[in-house]
């Protein structure tokens, strides 16, 4: 082999990778917050008593989770304009991004309200009780903790995931590569690094998801 | 001589002493209730007849082979002391039929049909010869204890170990359980059962041992033991239970 | 040169369609033997074997299989190996189904109650006996159901490799969009070609996860 590795030739770009990451953690902490929205809604509609509700929310969450990313992504940013929609890179990932997530959150959201047994709230209320105090602590707060690990894991695949809207061109940390590799030449230099950061950045963030759910339920079980 | 013969056992679990020097002797065709408080060692010191648990010290010896010496093939014994669990534990993947047959054929090295005539004549024992199809989640509980039951028989054992196996049933399915055991007991089988059920004790065992905080508390004939405790332990606990 | 979208168009996706499948085959049977290894060496008790195969699991799902893929393209010729897109795809999209693989197995095995390895030793078995007939039928058992839904996922994964250029269902797609400029029905029929694949996957799935009889 007779290929010199320069990594070294990747330095002048920092910045760039630096506001990659930005964009990165900003399209995945925007798209996460609109998509538990949509995730909300619609695992209400699946359990609502109207069939239609239902089938339509049905429909949504099946097609989503049959079809790829990729090419929602391309239908959103490409084939939306031929109907009179246009919309900017940075939006049509947003959309396409939390269109995505949301047919998933609302499955996780699902199983986390199915999580909640009625004879709970009946011994919080026998217990003397507001109904806001038995709300937070025996419905809201054990719902949050059961659902709590797939949201986390939901959030760190969307962290991933968001390295697909490159292909749209918007400036997130994998077009960064794609960018340094087009200015250096330094194709697997440029791609290695890039594909580390999201390592170390998923690492960071797993380890930053477990803190939050150490301090708030292990910590200091709240009755 | 003997069938079980277990000399100064010692069993913790980390730092929780779960037995402190036990001792106790089981004769051929005896039938033995241990009873207790949980947490008070029963059911450990059955698991360690049969080597589910390893103790620390001590010396346990059944049907002339040293469970508590490494030179012991561990599972040779087993198929000597058939065991049933609170929880049944039956596979879940085979039919009553092949629940049966699978050690038969593994173990035994029995042929198809040999252990197969076994096991249905094991399975009608315990009254439950038109379940042979059945997969164990189409059984109440009480039939999946009974075939759990006829599956240990099958081995032919010289005797047989019962952890709380009435414990997880509801009470209406406890009668049918405990019918197969009073006729295993007319049969003469050599029988260790760990139960809370004190009429069964009373009317079925021998002699009743009551392990109170890791130790043989008192032992003695089942009906005088019970009816006259002479420890205060055994006599707070039994008014608990009964009461 | 603009044209109208044509039944030789729909064939033309259907032909690309082929490679989208194919690939996610080779993946799946790449991939399950390769996870195979990593299941074992993640529940073996020797640690070492372990660290190796949480650190490679880590690694694989800790980084997006868009970089995956470009590493391989890119990474390979480095080495000498001369790889076009195909390859780089089949191998990229094997090593990360190994690591889902890898785990799904893991948590199958382990899912099945350590009642079941007592219940097995009560009765006499050999610790292979028990392995083989009690626990490893139970455990795969467990498993289809996961199995089948992650090979959806594989499918969906598929997709990305068309940004390294390779000609499956959604580079096929770009190409006839851009020839017809008809992106909306392009993209629309590609999105139906893996509906169809993914969803009759999640429907196999299901009937699978009902015939179980295993203890968890």
């Amino acid at each position: 082999m007779n290929y010199n590795f320069r990594f070294n030739a990747l330095l002048p770009y920092t910045e760039e990778i630096i506001r990659g990451i930005g964009v990165t953690l900003q399209l995945t902490c925007l798209t996460m917050a609109i998509a538990l929205v949509i995730g909300l809604f619609v695992a209400l509609a699946r359990m609502s008593g109207n069939r239609a509700l239902r089938g339509v929310a049905r429909v949504y969450v099946e097609g989503i989770r049959n079809t790829p990313l990729l090419v929602q992504l391309f239908i959103v940013f490409f084939g939306l304009p031929s109907v009179g929609i246009r919309l900017d890179a940075y939006l049509a990932a947003i959309i396409g991004l939390s269109i995505n997530v949301g047919a998933y959150a609302s499955e996780i959201l699902r199983a986390g309200i199915q999580s909640i047994r009625p004879s709970q709230i009946e011994a919080g209320r026998a217990l003397g009780m507001t109904a806001g105090q038995t709300f937070r602590s025996v419905v809201l707060f054990p719902a949050i903790k059961a659902i709590y690990p797939a949201l986390a894991s939901q959030f760190v695949l969307l962290l991933l995931a968001t390295s697909v809207v490159s292909s749209l061109g918007v400036g997130e940390l994998f077009h960064q590569a794609v960018f340094i590799d087009s200015r250096t030449y330094r194709s697997f230099e440029a791609y290695t690094l890039i594909t580390v950061t999201y390592l170390v950045l998923t690492l960071a963030v797993r380890a930053l998801f477990s803190l939050v759910y150490w301090l708030v339920f292990v910590r200091r079980p709240r009755a | 001589m003997p069938l079980v013969e277990i000399t100064d056992i010692h069993k913790s679990f980390g730092k929780v002493e779960v037995l402190k020097n036990v001792s106790l002797t089981v004769e051929k065709g005896e039938i033995v209730a241990v009873i207790g408080r949980s947490g008070s060692g029963k059911s450990t010191l059955l698991r360690c007849i049969n080597g589910l648990e390893r103790v620390q010290s001590g010396r346990i010896v059944v049907d002339g082979m040293e469970v508590t010496s490494p030179a012991t093939n561990i599972n040779a014994l087993r198929e000597r002391v058939g065991m049933v669990f609170q929880s049944y534990n039956l596979f879940p993947h085979l039919t009553v039929e092949r629940n049966v047959t699978l050690a038969l054929k593994k173990v035994r090295r029995m042929n198809s049909e040999a252990a197969r005539d076994v096991a249905r004549a094991m399975v009608a024992k315990v009254g439950l010869a038109d379940k042979l199809g059945a997969y164990p989640d189409e059984l109440s509980g009480g039939q999946q204890q009974r075939v759990a039951i006829a599956r240990s028989l099958a081995m032919q054992p010289t005797m047989m170990l019962f952890d709380e196996i009435t414990s997880a049933l509801d009470p209406e399915l406890v009668g049918e359980v405990l019918k197969v055991l009073e006729q295993l007991a007319r049969e003469g089988m050599t029988m260790m059962l760990v139960t809370h059920e004190m009429n069964f004790a009373k009317n079925v065992a021998d002699r009743v041992v009551f392990m109170h905080q890791g130790n043989v508390h008192e032992d003695g004939p089942a009906r005088d033991t019970l009816i006259e405790p002479r420890t205060p332990e055994l006599r707070s606990f039994l008014s608990a239970v009964l009461h | 040169m603009i044209r109208e979208l044509g039944p030789n168009d729909i064939v033309y996706l259907l032909e690309a369609a082929r490679w989208t499948v194919a690939l996610a085959v080779i993946a799946m049977v790449a991939g399950g033997v390769l996870g195979l290894v990593v299941a074992v060496l993640r529940i073996v008790s020797f640690k070492p074997a372990n660290w190796i195969a949480i650190g490679y699991i880590n690694i694989v799902q800790g980084t997006p299989l868009l970089g995956q893929l470009f590493i391989f393209f890119f990474g390979l010729p480095l080495f000498g190996i001369q790889v076009g897109a195909w390859e780089a795809a089949a191998l990229a999209l094997s090593i990360n189904a190994s690591a889902f693989f890898g785990e799904i197995w893991r948590g199958s095995l382990q899912s099945v109650s350590p009642r079941q390895w007592e219940a097995g030793a009560a009765l006499g078995l050999s610790y292979w006996q028990r392995l083989t007939s009690v626990i490893l039928p139970q455990a795969v058992r467990i498993s289809i159901a996961p199995t089948v839904g992650y090979l959806m996922q594989l499918v969906k994964d598929t997709s990305l490799t068309a940004l390294i250029g390779f000609i499956e269902l959604t580079r096929a797609s770009q190409i006839l969009s851009a020839a017809t400029f008809k992106p909306l029905q392009v993209y629309g029929l590609a999105a139906i070609a893996y509906f169809v694949i993914c969803f009759s996957l999640s429907r196999l799935s299901e009937q699978l996860e009902k015939r179980t009889h295993a203890a968890r």
